[in-house]
């Protein structure tokens, strides 16, 4: 007994007992984590204040040299930055959205019994397990394309006049790709916080006289608060780094081109301008931090309520 | 009654006094949206079993075929043959998610077990590194690695999915990790069991599945990734993402045999999660918010 309280305050001939032996075991991800990550960070900031470009695609390689901060300046003269921008926020927020609803009334389906419900499950998750080189070339070459399509297929015959999928509507096309693909991970989450839920009380509710509709509203909505939350931090930390799709599909554009692929079109995608292309990537990390900010309050959110459980 | 009546079914929770009309009707609902969702990879199965002709007309005269399975597998058209891109997948998908579990598993006993000071900032800075977009660093790794010769290796891509994948392994098995009940740990320790036998006979059996999960979630994204592949990772050490785009073909028909490929390069991945989907579900409710 006195052992055993001793362990849990004192910690006699604990191994773990000097706080630099508890950190030991964090040390190698830590380092790790912030030599592959951080550093080049760092880099890139030096770069955005210098005019630095790939000495092997040009002619005439110029000098590097600094510039202050010129790259910042011609940001915010460029409409296509800000219209990338603005497609990035858009592409997000439907993705997630919309992933987050249907992930979440499928999973409210399938978190009943029915005949093949195992069966239903594993096809609903495989767009998740797919590449996603693989899910855009799929919704490409055999649902959007105008010339083996099945979209359009259906439109002839229900006798309508056929649609340039992707090349009119860019944006919704990408958006379809990406849904298909992170609703069953939404699903996942919120399967998980479906079966989380104490039975006993739902059993008590339902002998209670409580109805479904009531039950679903007073218990189990509140229960998926959180899973939605992680849903929607997971699920926007994923969608926002959209680059496969958009280079399969579209390979940018006007309507298409998110944040990522502005940066990569800039840089090694062709413009080989890793100066310039660097100070974009900074004040895309600064409204990175602004978002993330905010998750991670959510984040922290969720952290505390576990505590107080 | 009624709910005393289902206690035993599991899954069924919702399903409080519902009607056997209503059981059905959902039911079917779900059917329809499951066959909804996998028609796109239905129809490129089928597809991957046609002739070019057949798929590109999207009709169906000449019955089912395996030759496009075999054209793409020996393909000499391409540089990147099919064994070199799965050699390279292989490896650099199982050495990463190694290395990641190995880095994971003590870090989230620094962050659950015996947390150190401030390890929630701890977490938040691991997390924290999701956020910054890949963009933001992927010159400095181009320049250095063109300096250091390590572009079209299969190094770069191995440190890469360390570091890409790292923050979510660690989240993961730490909360699995909270999972286990302190009364077991401080048992095995009044036992004076070394904390490598704790690890093994008391945290790791509780956390497994767990930790099966988070392995298998580093394996898919391991495996599915196509940015850092074909930025740093051509020729020699491409892996099967680039495998796949080779398949397209500019000149003639091509679908059948990209089906086919598309179909090759998924299929691992695909039954790893088939097989695993119970216990990515039970790990993400076991531990996903603790």
């Amino acid at each position: 007994m006195t052992a055993a309280e001793a362990t849990l305050r004192g910690r006699v001939g604990d191994p773990f007992s000097s706080p630099w032996r508890r950190r030991l075991p964090l040390l190698p991800a830590l380092v790790f984590t912030i030599a592959i990550t951080q550093l080049p960070f760092l880099v890139s900031i030096y770069y955005s204040f210098t005019n630095l470009k790939d000495r092997t695609q040009s002619i005439i390689p110029e000098p590097t040299k600094f510039v202050g901060i010129d790259n910042y300046k011609a940001i915010f003269n460029d409409p296509f930055f800000r219209q990338a921008m603005w497609t990035s926020v858009k592409m997000t927020v439907l993705a997630v959205v919309l992933s987050l609803v249907f992930g979440t009334l499928f999973a409210l389906l399938l978190d009943r019994k029915f005949f093949g419900q195992g069966i239903v499950r594993t096809l609903l998750i495989t767009p998740f397990l797919l590449m996603p080189v693989v899910a855009a070339l799929i919704w490409k070459q055999q649902m959007f394309s105008s010339l083996f399509g099945i979209l359009d297929k259906v439109l002839a015959f229900l006798g309508l006049n056929s649609v340039a999928w992707i090349s009119d509507h860019p944006l919704a096309s990408i958006v379809t790709v990406l849904v298909w693909q992170w609703t069953p991970f939404m699903m996942l989450i919120m399967l998980a916080g479906l079966q989380s839920q104490p039975s006993d009380i739902l059993e008590a509710a339902g002998v209670d006289g409580a109805t479904p509709l009531g039950i679903f509203r007073q218990l189990t909505l509140p229960h998926l608060r959180r899973y939605l939350e992680l849903g929607a931090l997971l699920g926007s930390i994923y969608i926002v780094q959209a680059f496969d799709a958009i280079d399969v599909m579209t390979g940018g554009g006007p309507g298409s081109t998110n944040i990522p692929y502005f940066v990569y079109q800039e840089s090694i995608g062709g413009g080989f301008r890793y100066g310039s292309a660097s100070a974009y990537a900074i004040v895309v990390v600064i409204f990175s931090i602004i978002i993330a900010t905010f998750s991670l309050r959510v984040l922290s959110g969720l952290l505390k309520d576990e505590e107080r459980a | 009654m009624i709910a005393l009546g289902r206690r035993e079914r599991r899954g069924s929770r919702l399903g409080v006094g519902e009607s056997r009309a209503t059981v059905i009707a959902l039911g079917t609902v779900a059917w329809l949206i499951g066959m909804l969702w996998i028609f796109p990879v239905a129809w490129t199965v089928l597809t991957s079993f046609k002739t070019e002709q057949d798929a590109s007309a999207q009709t169906f005269h000449n019955g089912l075929t395996v030759a496009r399975y075999s054209d793409v597998s020996h393909s000499t058209t391409g540089t990147l043959s099919l064994s070199t891109a799965f050699t390279n997948s292989l490896v650099i998908v199982l050495v990463s998610t190694i290395i990641v579990m190995l880095l994971a598993l003590p870090a989230a006993y620094a962050l659950a077990i015996r947390p150190v000071p401030k390890w929630r900032d701890v977490l938040f800075f691991f997390i924290s590194t999701k956020f910054l977009p890949i963009v933001a660093s992927i010159f400095p790794i181009y320049v250095y690695a063109q300096k250091w010769n390590l572009i079209g290796t299969r190094t770069i891509l191995i440190v890469l999915y360390i570091a890409m994948n790292l923050p979510l392994a660690i989240w993961m098995t730490r909360s699995f990790f909270s999972e286990v009940p302190r009364e077991l740990i401080e048992a095995a320790e009044i036992d004076g069991t070394s904390l490598f036998n704790q690890l093994r006979s008391v945290i790791l059996p509780i956390a497994a599945p767990g930790i099966a999960a988070t392995a298998l979630l580093c394996v898919i994204f391991a495996w599915n990734e196509y940015f850092y592949a074909i930025q740093l990772n051509f020729a020699g050490a491409s892996t099967m993402p680039q495998w796949v785009i080779g398949n397209v073909s500019t000149r003639g028909n091509f679908l059948a045999k990209l089906s086919a490929a598309s179909m090759i390069a998924c299929l691992p991945v695909i039954l790893a999660g088939w097989a695993a989907q119970k216990r990515m579900i039970r790990g993400l409710s076991m531990g996903a918010l603790k």
